[in-house]
């Protein structure tokens, strides 16, 4: 079991994280933050493995894991 | 359920100012992983260059000392000289380090200062708004070269790891990228290396980092991305150049 969370008034949109899922479980949403930005977001994450590959790859350190 | 991924605790919590998709922040927080894990956070002054990542001092969580555009090496000799039990590392983007500040870098290594520089090459002059820098790629369109650079005129892309490591004066000298997690993976090694090297007294360690500005590059994060993988990294070859694993 894993999980990951997002900061999303931190997140940018840039997709990066979304590039970085080997398990394809990310995108980047229709939602907007305060500062604009549409934020990222996991629908299935049963199928996380908390690998943390897209926290690792995040700019805005945005993602945390738990495992 | 244990946080198996979280902030580094020398990276301080606020939003950055950088653009979506740049890779600055990323180096900014494999930095900051490096100073926890080696404990040198209270012990740690970075010298900031002048560039994009000019506010190093607001997103550290230790001393920053803001030098003069292009010369962080010289500043960072004067800091370690002084202070040699404290980790002292550089940050500087390919406009600072070589373009303004080539001769700082330079002599730097080849006195082998025992420093860290922590070397950000997005090929292009960020901050300023996407002039050509030394290491723009060929035919690569800035707004100082609006019909690609031309060798002829401009030069060469400049490889400044390839050039430091020539200098007897360097001990460590290798090129890493972010741009997928495998090459993310190797940054952070040959960061802990280059780390290894000051705080073992074994002398200057220089870390290129290959990395996408999207908003100048005119590209999506993910064109921007890559990018990376697929001009500059054919160019710029990754890996260890001198100073390999103790
Ligand atoms: C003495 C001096 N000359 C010129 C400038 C203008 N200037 C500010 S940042 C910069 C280059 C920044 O490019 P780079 O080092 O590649 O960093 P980036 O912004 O791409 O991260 C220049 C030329 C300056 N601040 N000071
Ligand atoms: S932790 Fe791994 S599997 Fe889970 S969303 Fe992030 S990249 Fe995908
Ligand atoms: S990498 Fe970070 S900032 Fe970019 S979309 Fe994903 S969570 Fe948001
Ligand atoms: S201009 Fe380029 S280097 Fe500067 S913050 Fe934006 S993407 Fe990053």
């Amino acid at each position: 079991m894993a999980m990951i969370k997002f900061r999303r008034e931190r997140c940018k949109g840039c997709g990066l994280c979304v590039l970085a899922c080997p398990k394809n479980l990310l995108m980047v949403s229709s939602k907007i933050n305060r500062s604009g930005y549409p934020v990222a977001k996991i629908d299935d994450m049963k199928s996380c493995t908390g690998c943390a590959l897209c926290a690792e790859m995040c700019p805005d350190v945005v993602i945390t894991v738990f495992k | 359920m244990k946080q198996t991924f979280k902030r580094p605790k020398a990276l301080v919590d606020i939003p950055s100012h950088f653009c979506p998709g740049c890779h600055h922040g990323i180096i900014h927080r494999l930095v900051a992983e490096c100073i926890d894990l080696y404990g040198v956070r209270e012990k740690t002054i970075g010298v900031a260059s002048v560039g994009c990542s000019v506010f190093l001092y607001d997103y550290f969580n230790a001393d920053v000392v803001e030098a003069p555009h292009g010369r962080a090496p010289a500043v960072a000799t004067g800091v370690k000289r002084a202070r040699p039990d404290n980790f002292v590392f550089t940050y500087q983007g390919d406009g600072d380090l070589a373009a303004i500040g080539t001769a700082e870098i330079i002599h730097a290594a080849n006195r082998g200062e025992q420093i860290t520089v922590i070397f950000v090459n997005n090929t292009v002059f960020g901050m300023t708004g996407g002039q050509m820098a030394p290491t723009t790629m060929s035919g690569q369109e800035t707004t100082t070269t609006p019909f690609g650079r031309d060798l002829k005129t401009n030069g060469f892309p400049i490889k400044m790891s390839e050039l430091l490591t020539e200098l007897p004066g360097s001990t460590f000298v290798a090129r890493a990228a972010v741009n997928n997690s495998k090459n993310l993976m190797k940054a952070k090694k040959l960061l802990k290396r280059a780390f290894e090297v000051q705080i073992n007294g074994e002398g200057f360690s220089f870390v290129e980092f290959l990395s996408a500005c999207p908003t100048n590059w005119k590209m999506t994060p993910k064109q921007a991305t890559e990018r990376v993988q697929e001009e500059m990294i054919p160019y710029f070859p990754l890996g260890v150049f001198k100073g390999g694993q103790e």
